[in-house]
């Protein structure tokens, strides 16, 4: 019975002052972006276990990937997340794209048909994210058809986002590019391989989550 | 000299072999007005099994865009050959249009299903690429 109205009492607190408890956060975006780097340090910081495996041949998360009440602490502010690491999103998939990273026939073909089912995984558990970071490699186009349908997507269902230009420490790496293609939303560039500008991407979320 | 004359000509004539059978498909906007978002994604998506690349007249609404990544992935999975699409709209460009131009773009945009744009959706096997920016787009064939 306590338990129940402790519950009850929480949830219209958290009503009343706007908070929400355990924010379901999508991790968003082309595959090869850095989705899983950027999620990995998140989880890793905050509950010491990583959520995915990383690789530089596309497609590497396949299916979507979740860590339950990831507790993180900024500025003496506390928020939990349930995060989904989701795979990277695209218009095709071709085994042959795998064989050039040394992948056998056999297992690129499996690559290809677990990616192919992970996208449509992916764009399912749009609708149940709260909040969206898009992560965007900043050393590629921003103006491809897949990310303006994502990020255009997340628009029409109303959810906060967060652009995240990942991969800064690379020469080509352009930020401007990014905000300029979407201007209407936060761009924060930070390089999750070198962890560069990890505590404005922490100032960037504490902020979305207000919106959530 | 002849050397070079020969693989010219043997790699113009494996150029055109590759755009041999390249079919374009022009959708005019009043002949998918009236369909439903499966009827009108089932369209396309027809046309691209055929090998054809399909220059839509306006552009898809954002729940269709992304209702056409999910068949395509679907379709991936269950056809042998087919790689899945590449996609693209060219929206004309209203940065240097006044504020009027650019509210009766807009109204008429909502009414119409905005047919100033174009969308180029052709199946991943022969347009390789679709490279993008404000200024201009270029089709890459495979």
């Amino acid at each position: 019975m306590i338990r129940i109205i402790k519950s009850w009492s929480k949830r219209v607190l958290n009503s009343l002052f706007g908070r929400k408890d355990n924010i379901k956060l999508g991790f968003y975006g082309p595959p090869n972006a850095g989705k899983t780097s950027l999620a990995n340090i998140i989880c890793k910081d905050w509950t010491g276990e990583e959520i995915g495996s990383v690789s530089d041949v596309p497609h590497e998360t396949r299916s979507v990937q979740v860590k339950e009440k990831v507790e993180i602490e900024h500025k003496g502010k506390k928020l939990t997340f349930k995060i989904a690491d989701t795979p990277g999103i695209a218009t095709k998939i071709d085994y042959e794209d795998f064989l050039k990273f040394k992948m056998k026939k056999k297992a690129a073909k499996k690559r290809a048909k677990e990616a192919t089912q992970g996208i449509i995984e992916s764009i399912k558990w749009l609708d149940d994210m709260d909040a969206i970071i898009v992560v965007l490699d900043a050393t590629e186009n921003p103006y491809s058809q897949v990310n303006i349908t994502v990020v255009g997507n997340i628009a029409a269902k109303e959810k906060p986002v967060l652009i995240i230009a990942n991969k800064i420490d690379l020469k080509k790496a352009n930020v401007k590019t990014i905000e300029a293609a979407f201007p209407e939303y936060e761009v924060v560039g930070i390089s999750a391989k070198k962890k560069k500008n990890i505590d404005d991407f922490y100032e960037a979320l504490f902020r979305l989550s207000k919106k959530v | 000299m002849a050397n070079k004359e020969m693989k010219r000509k043997k790699r113009s004539s494996s150029s055109s072999r590759k755009v041999k059978g390249l079919g374009l498909h022009v959708i005019p906007f009043s002949e998918v007005q009236y369909l439903s978002i499966t009827d009108r994604i089932k369209k396309i998506l027809k046309l691209i099994l055929g090998n054809k690349i399909v220059i839509l007249q306006g552009r898809l609404k954002v729940e269709e865009e992304i209702r056409l990544i999910e068949d395509t992935m679907a379709m991936v999975d269950h056809i042998k050959s087919f790689r899945g699409i590449e996609l693209a709209v060219i929206e004309p460009s209203l940065n240097d249009s006044g504020i009027m131009a650019k509210m009766k773009q807009g109204i008429a945009n909502r009414l119409s299903g905005n047919t100033g744009a174009l969308t180029i959706i052709g199946p991943a096997s022969i347009v390789k690429e679709i490279k993008k920016d404000p200024k201009k787009l270029e089709v890459m064939l495979g």
